[in-house]
This record gives structure tokens, C-alpha cells and sequence, in this order.
């Protein structure tokens, strides 16, 4: 029983990692259009982009709460009730990112392209920072009863701590973004406005990260954990090494270490967290845990070969993707629908 | 303001809005791919280059509409945390399975492979391309039976055993394999291709009427269209016709209130119309064709079919003293506007369909310019249908094991619920605005001329 609620850990784990990874990009790319760039081909090219992917991307936060429901149901429960109006705010945001995508281009007049660029920025950093907010709140601790259920309102959810935690994943978002848009635009003067965009925002980021880590320390547990405490060391290790070749030579390399960046803090908080996956303010004792708020052994292992078999089959055909759309963008392919 | 009543308007309002673009989705995508699979094995030349522009027309209208079924469909997914918390928690263990396969069969394969669809056209052949469209197909599909089976669940539970305080999954092949999933599933497949070829046939019999240039192309899509459109409305007739003689057995209750018969009978009588008095157990008066709807059940005129008041009291002896009748008379309109609307979109088929093929269309121009009329036909008879399904199970979440009452979260407000309820409403209304006026206006300015240089008797 315990092994597979281990497995499950592990794979929420992952499914938030791949979420942060890929979804992190996106959102950095929505944030950083309107300020790249105010000629409407220039954010078409920018949009264009991520826009093959994007939706595939946004499958992954989208499993990762089925997951929750399935294998973790107390926590899918009292996550969602309790996080219910910032849930709602996210909501209205990913419905306006998702549309907007779709509609943007339907339309010459550009007060509508305006206003559906508006939605893409909107819909990238609101999520991005109820992410952080969440995410942070769940570390320091929330007023759950003993019956799980949330004491408190929506301003509760709001503090010093969590709100520099929204930040956080907003300037590291922003910061992935761009260097992910090193790899994808041509147009050197975009380049070079990416580049100068990105370097402010990963800065930024790197002090942000540096505040929020004293707030961890006093106001969570995770770093009493050495494992966890190198892996947040890691991430800051990362960050720094990617920042540095960003500014000197953006490309694959900075990419990459931003992306191991992100990666690592998000084991790292897993690991912080382990087992509990939402705690008590209220009661150590009430947190909620991978035994006390999972589905029973037949559910997970029923579960487990599924998720085992599909997604790797996931994984081939979304690397297949970013392997037919592995070249450039220019301004020919955005003619296309 | 009572959050329980607040939460339950939220449900339907976003369900219902939801499920106008998801039957669209099932049946365009079906539609898209097999326009594309012409325009990759056509033999003919001159059909070509029309085909694969009617691929992308029918392509973007499917888009648009894609695009907003996939945004309102992740309010759902949250949703049953987020104001049905007590419902997760009971139901977690056998809910969230196929919620979570939903995600990892359906959710990934459309949504990635949709991405190459679109920007993929000079990327890939002909043929990898068409092949995407139909993952697209499947991945629709199989979206539509995972949730099928989580809602077949709540309608007809299986595979499950009560115990620690919730309901605990025993047998995944039973709740998979429930009978009640064939009937739905089935049901939602062909309203869906209903949906579709309602509106195949309203957009191609505008531009036939509106666009000189397009005539015979669209002449064309208005044959295909009413065979698939037919296809469809009989599909969908012989699926709701079975899943109703099952429901017989599996929910006598829902199957009564739709007849709003009260007492036992033997034969049953159908009411074609009757004034409903639910706090008085019966209709104050009916007209009534006898024996029919014991011949609709049992395919024969005798067979005794159980009443509202005997189920009530039987349920009441099983759970206790209560009230376990739904909305009489919701459900027995719902179930006739949603008959009503099939039969109409059935004549509308075939009399489209008999006057294209035999190219007469011109002959009756009025048919053609009152067809815009007929788009709300299928949307209409949808919501009824749904209303029918989850109407029908109340005051059950969880037909004979929660009550909607005691599935909704404890630390909701009435206010909270107010204000994301009235968030939803507002912003989903200013989103159709906005599809329909993009969707309008691309049918009207997208012609599609027939390739005429190869003569057209090639």
C-alpha cells in the first residue's frame, strides 16, 4: 500500500514538474509580448512560437489535478475548496488565454487584436502568480480542521510570504520565457529586447528567490531537510549559471540550466513536503498525507499501470511535436492559420 | 444566499454552456477528418483543391468552437473540488480514475495532436497530416466515454463497496463495462454528429443561397451533409430508444418522471400532454394514447411499467422517509422538446437531402433561407436531454448513496458562490458574443469556387 502511494507521490511530483517546466515557458512567453514589442507581426511571431504546443502544455496541469483526484482525493478535495476564489480568478484567466489564442487572428481591426493580446498577458501571469501563492501557502500551512476541511477565507490566503512566492514564479516565468524565445525568434532586434527583457526579469528573479528563501526557512520546515535544503541550493546553483550565459551568449545552454532550475525547486518543495501534501496550521496532526488522504491499494495499482503505460506514450508524440516545430519562426509562417 | 442552491445553479449554467461546444467538437471532428480523407484519396483533380479548402472551412468553424469547449471544460474538472469537495471525498476512490484517464488518454492526444493539425500543414504529408485529424477524432472520443463512465456512475453505481466512510472502487471492469455507459456514450456520440450536420447543412445552405461563387461546391457538402446529419438523427434515435428500455431496470424512477406516470400501469399509456400537479401526486389532466409507452419499452402492447408513487415509496423503504422525486414536470417537457427537436431535424435531413441530390434545391428557396432558423434545433434538444439525465437522478448526486446536499463543500459562503457564479455567467456570455460574430462573419467571407479548368465532368 505504502509503495504505491510512494508511486504516486512521485508521480504528482513529476506531472508538477513537467506542468512548471513547459507551462512555465508559456506563461513567459504570454508576459513578455506586450513588452517585447508594440507592432502587431512582431507578437504574432512571438505568439506563434508557443503556438503549436501551448495547449498540450496546459494538459499537463490539467492531468496533474486529475491525477490529485484520483490517487490523492482528500487533498484534490480540500485544495480546491479551500483555494476556491483564487481558483476562480485562475480560471477566468486560462478561459481568456485559451480563447484569445484562438481568436486574435480572426479579426483585422487592431483594437480587437489589442484587446486579445491583453487576454494572452493577462491569462499568463495570473495563473503564474496564484501558482506561487498556492504553492507557498501550502508549505507555511493552512487552517484545515481535523475533518480536512479549510477554517479560513480568501484574504488568509494572502500574506507577505505567499505574495513574494507569486512573484517568484511570475519573474522566473518570465525569465524561462526568454530563454526559451532565444531559441525560437530570428528577428535580432527581437533577440536583443528579449534578451535585455529577460536579464531584468531573471535578476529580479534571483533576489526575489533569495528573500523567499529566508521566508521558507521561517515560516516552513522544508529546509530542516538536507535533501530538500540542496535541492533549493541547486535551483539557486542553476539559476545563477543560466543567468550567467544568458547575458553573455543566449542559447540552448541557458535554456536548459533555467529549465533544471525550475525543476529542482519544484522536487525540492516535494521533497520539503513529503509526506504530507497539505499542511495544518492548525494541527501537525491534520495535515494532509499520502496515507491519510489516498485512494484505496486497488484504485492506485489500477492507476498506476495506466499512468505507467501512457506517459511515455505521452512523451514520445509531445517530443515528436517540438520535433516537427524545431525550427525558427519567421515571418512566413505566420501567414498560416 | 444558500450556497447549496447557489452551487447547483453554477453546475448547470457551466455544464449545459460546456455541452454546446462538446457535441459540436465529437462530431466535427469526425466530419473534418473524413472531408480530409477525401481530399487525400480523391482521384479526382478538379475536387481536389475545393476539398481541402473545405477542410480548413470547416476546420477553423471547428477551432473556434474547439477552443471554447476546452477552456469550459477545465471549469468542470475543477469544479468538483472547488464547490463539490464532500462529493470528492465520498466518491475520490472510484471518480477520480476516470477523470485521470480522461487526462491521460484524451486530453493529451487532442490537444497535442490538434497543435500539429493546425500548424502543420506544410510540415508534414498529406496523409501524416489526415492521420492527425483523426487522433483528434479518437481523442474526442475517448474524452467523452471516460467522463461518460464517471457520469454512468453517479446515474447507476457498480463495481464499488461502501466502507471507511466513502465508496470504494472493487472492480474497475464493472464500472468501465456499466451498461448505463453504452446508452450514454452512444447517445452523446450521435447527438453529437446530429450537431455537427445541423450545422454543416445551415453553413453550406447559406453559402449556396448567399455565395454565386461557392453554389456548387456547397451543393455538394449539402448532399454529404444531410447523409451524415441523417446518420446521426437515427443514430440518435436508436440509441436514446434503447438506453430508455434499459433505464427500465436500472433507474425506474427517472423513466417514470419523464412519463410523469404516477400509479403503476399495465399497459402503460403515453402522454402527449399533460398538466402536472407534483405536490399532489398526479396530473390534474392528460391526453393519453394507450398502451404506447408499454409498447415503446417491452416492444409490445402489455408490460407493466412502475409509477412515481410506487418507486418513492419503495426508496423510501431502502433510505429512509423522504421526498426521491425529481421535477416531474421538467422532465416530462425536456424529454418531449428534445424528441420534438430530433423529429424535426430528421425531416429537415431528408427533405435537404431528397431536393440536393436531386437537384432541386432552387426549385424551393424558402427551405434553404429558413434553414439558419433550425440551428438552435439541436443545442435545444442537448440541454433537455442533459436536463433529463442529471434532473432525473435528484435529489441524488449519487443515485442511492449521497444526496446533492451533503455532497457540497463546507467552507463555501453564500456570497463567494454568488460572485463567481455571476463571474462565469457574465464572461461565458461575452465569449459566445465573440465566437459567433467571428464564426458569422468567416462563413460569410470565405468563398470556395469549383476548380473549373479540368471541366467539371472529369
Amino acid at each position: 500500500m505504502m509503495d504505491y502511494q510512494m508511486i504516486w507521490f512521485i508521480l504528482i511530483t513529476v506531472l508538477f514538474t513537467g506542468f512548471f517546466f513547459l507551462e512555465g515557458f508559456d506563461y513567459g512567453v504570454g508576459m513578455l509580448a506586450p513588452f517585447v514589442s508594440k507592432r502587431e507581426e512582431d507578437r504574432g511571431l512571438i505568439l506563434r512560437t508557443i503556438g503549436p504546443v501551448w495547449d498540450g502544455n496546459e494538459v499537463w496541469m490539467i492531468t496533474a489535478g486529475g491525477a490529485l483526484f484520483a490517487a490523492f482525493p482528500h487533498v484534490y478535495a480540500t485544495m480546491f475548496s479551500t483555494f476556491y476564489l483564487a481558483l476562480f480568478l485562475m480560471l477566468v484567466a486560462l478561459i481568456l488565454r485559451g480563447v484569445a489564442f484562438e481568436l486574435r487572428t480572426k479579426e483585422k481591426c487592431p483594437c480587437w487584436q489589442k484587446t486579445w493580446d491583453a487576454a494572452i498577458f493577462i491569462g499568463s501571469i495570473v495563473p503564474a502568480f496564484l501558482w506561487g501563492v498556492a504553492v507557498t501557502d501550502l508549505a507555511a500551512g493552512l487552517p484545515i480542521s481535523a475533518n480536512m476541511v479549510y477554517q479560513g477565507n480568501f484574504l488568509d490566503l494572502l500574506n507577505l510570504y505567499s505574495i513574494l512566492g507569486g512573484l517568484v514564479f511570475v519573474l522566473v516565468f518570465a525569465y524561462h520565457g526568454a530563454a526559451f524565445l532565444q531559441l525560437r525568434l530570428v528577428d535580432k532586434g527581437l533577440l536583443y529586447r528579449v534578451q535585455s527583457l529577460g536579464k531584468c526579469a531573471g535578476e529580479c528573479g534571483a533576489i526575489a528567490y533569495v528573500f523567499y528563501l529566508l521566508l521558507t526557512w521561517e515560516n516552513t520546515d522544508l529546509l530542516t531537510r538536507p535533501a530538500a535544503l540542496g535541492l533549493f541550493i541547486a535551483t539557486a546553483v542553476f539559476f545563477l549559471a543560466s543567468l550567467y550565459r544568458f547575458a553573455k551568449a543566449p542559447g540552448k545552454g541557458s535554456f536548459i540550466l533555467g529549465a533544471l532550475a525550475v525543476a529542482s525547486v519544484t522536487i525540492g518543495f516535494f521533497t520539503g513536503m513529503f509526506p504530507r501534501l497539505m499542511v495544518s496550521s492548525l494541527n501537525p496532526d491534520w495535515s494532509l498525507t499520502i496515507t491519510n488522504a489516498s485512494s484505496t491499494e486497488y484504485t492506485l495499482s489500477i492507476m498506476t499501470v495506466a499512468a505507467l503505460v501512457l506517459v511515455p506514450i505521452v512523451l514520445v508524440y509531445q517530443i515528436w511535436t517540438y520535433y516537427i516545430f524545431r525550427k525558427r519562426v519567421t515571418a512566413g509562417d505566420v501567414s498560416h492559420y | 444566499m444558500d450556497a447549496l442552491l447557489l452551487s447547483r445553479w453554477q453546475f448547470a449554467i457551466t455544464t449545459i454552456y460546456h455541452f454546446l461546444f462538446v457535441p459540436l467538437t465529437l462530431g466535427l471532428t469526425i466530419w473534418v477528418a473524413l472531408l480530409e480523407t477525401c481530399y487525400v484519396r480523391t482521384q479526382r483533380p478538379h475536387w481536389k483543391e475545393p476539398c481541402r479548402q473545405l477542410v480548413k472551412f470547416f476546420g477553423t468553424l471547428f477551432l473556434i468552437n474547439f477552443s471554447l469547449g476546452v477552456v469550459t471544460g477545465i471549469v468542470q474538472e475543477f469544479h468538483f473540488g472547488m464547490n463539490w469537495s464532500e462529493y470528492s471525498r465520498f466518491m475520490g476512490d472510484i471518480f477520480g480514475a476516470p477523470l485521470a484517464l480522461e487526462a491521460l488518454t484524451a486530453f493529451f492526444l487532442e490537444s497535442t495532436f490538434l497543435g500539429i493539425w493546425m500548424f502543420g500543414w506544410d510540415k508534414l504529408s498529406p496523409k501524416v497530416h489526415c492521420l492527425c485529424a483523426w487522433l483528434i477524432a479518437i481523442g474526442s472520443n475517448l474524452s467523452a466515454f471516460w467522463i461518460l463512465v464517471a457520469n454512468s456512475f453517479m446515474q447507476h453505481p457498480v463495481g464499488y463497496v461502501l466502507q471507511n466512510g466513502r465508496a470504494e472502487m472493487n472492480d474497475f471492469l464493472a464500472l468501465v463495462t456499466n451498461p448505463y455507459v453504452v446508452g450514454e456514450y452512444s447517445h452523446a456520440l450521435f447527438s453529437g454528429i446530429t450537431t455537427a450536420g445541423v450545422l454543416v447543412l445551415v453553413a453550406a445552405g447559406w453559402k449556396y443561397v448567399h455565395d454565386k461563387e461557392s453554389k456548387a461546391v456547397f451543393q455538394q457538402v449539402l448532399t454529404a451533409g444531410a447523409i451524415y446529419l441523417a446518420v446521426g438523427v437515427l443514430g440518435v434515435m436508436g440509441s436514446g430508444h434503447m438506453h430508455t428500455q434499459y433505464m427500465a431496470e436500472a433507474n425506474p424512477m427517472k423513466l417514470a418522471s419523464m412519463e410523469a406516470l404516477w400509479e403503476n400501469a399495465n399497459p402503460a399509456p403515453f402522454a402527449v400532454m399533460a398538466v402536472i400537479d407534483q405536490e399532489h401526486n398526479q396530473n390534474a389532466c392528460e391526453i393519453k394514447i394507450p398502451a404506447l409507452f408499454s409498447l415503446m419499452l417491452y416492444n409490445k402492447p402489455e408490460g407493466e411499467v412502475k409509477g412515481i408513487n410506487t418507486v418513492n415509496a419503495e426508496m423510501a423503504a431502502k433510505y429512509g422517509n423522504g421526498d426521491y422525486r425529481p421535477d416531474v414536470f421538467g422532465l416530462f417537457w425536456s424529454f418531449r422538446i428534445m424528441v420534438g427537436c430530433g423529429g424535426a431535424i430528421l425531416l429537415i435531413a431528408f427533405a435537404v437531402g431528397a431536393l440536393s441530390h436531386l437537384n432541386r434545391l432552387d426549385k424551393y428557396p424558402c427551405l434553404l433561407k429558413l434553414l439558419p432558423l433550425t440551428l438552435p434545433l439541436p443545442f435545444l434538444a442537448n440541454t433537455a436531454g442533459w436536463f433529463i439525465a442529471e434532473g432525473g437522478r435528484q435529489p441524488w448526486i449519487v443515485v442511492g448513496l449521497q444526496k446533492t446536499a451533503d455532497a457540497i463543500s463546507p467552507n463555501l459562503t453564500g456570497m463567494e458562490v454568488f460572485l463567481t457564479m455571476a463571474g462565469f455567467t457574465l464572461l461565458y456570455l461575452l465569449l459566445i458574443i465573440a465566437a459567433l460574430y467571428v464564426a458569422v462573419r468567416y462563413i460569410k467571407n470565405t468563398s470556395i469556387p469549383q476548380n473549373t479548368h479540368e471541366g467539371r465532368d472529369a
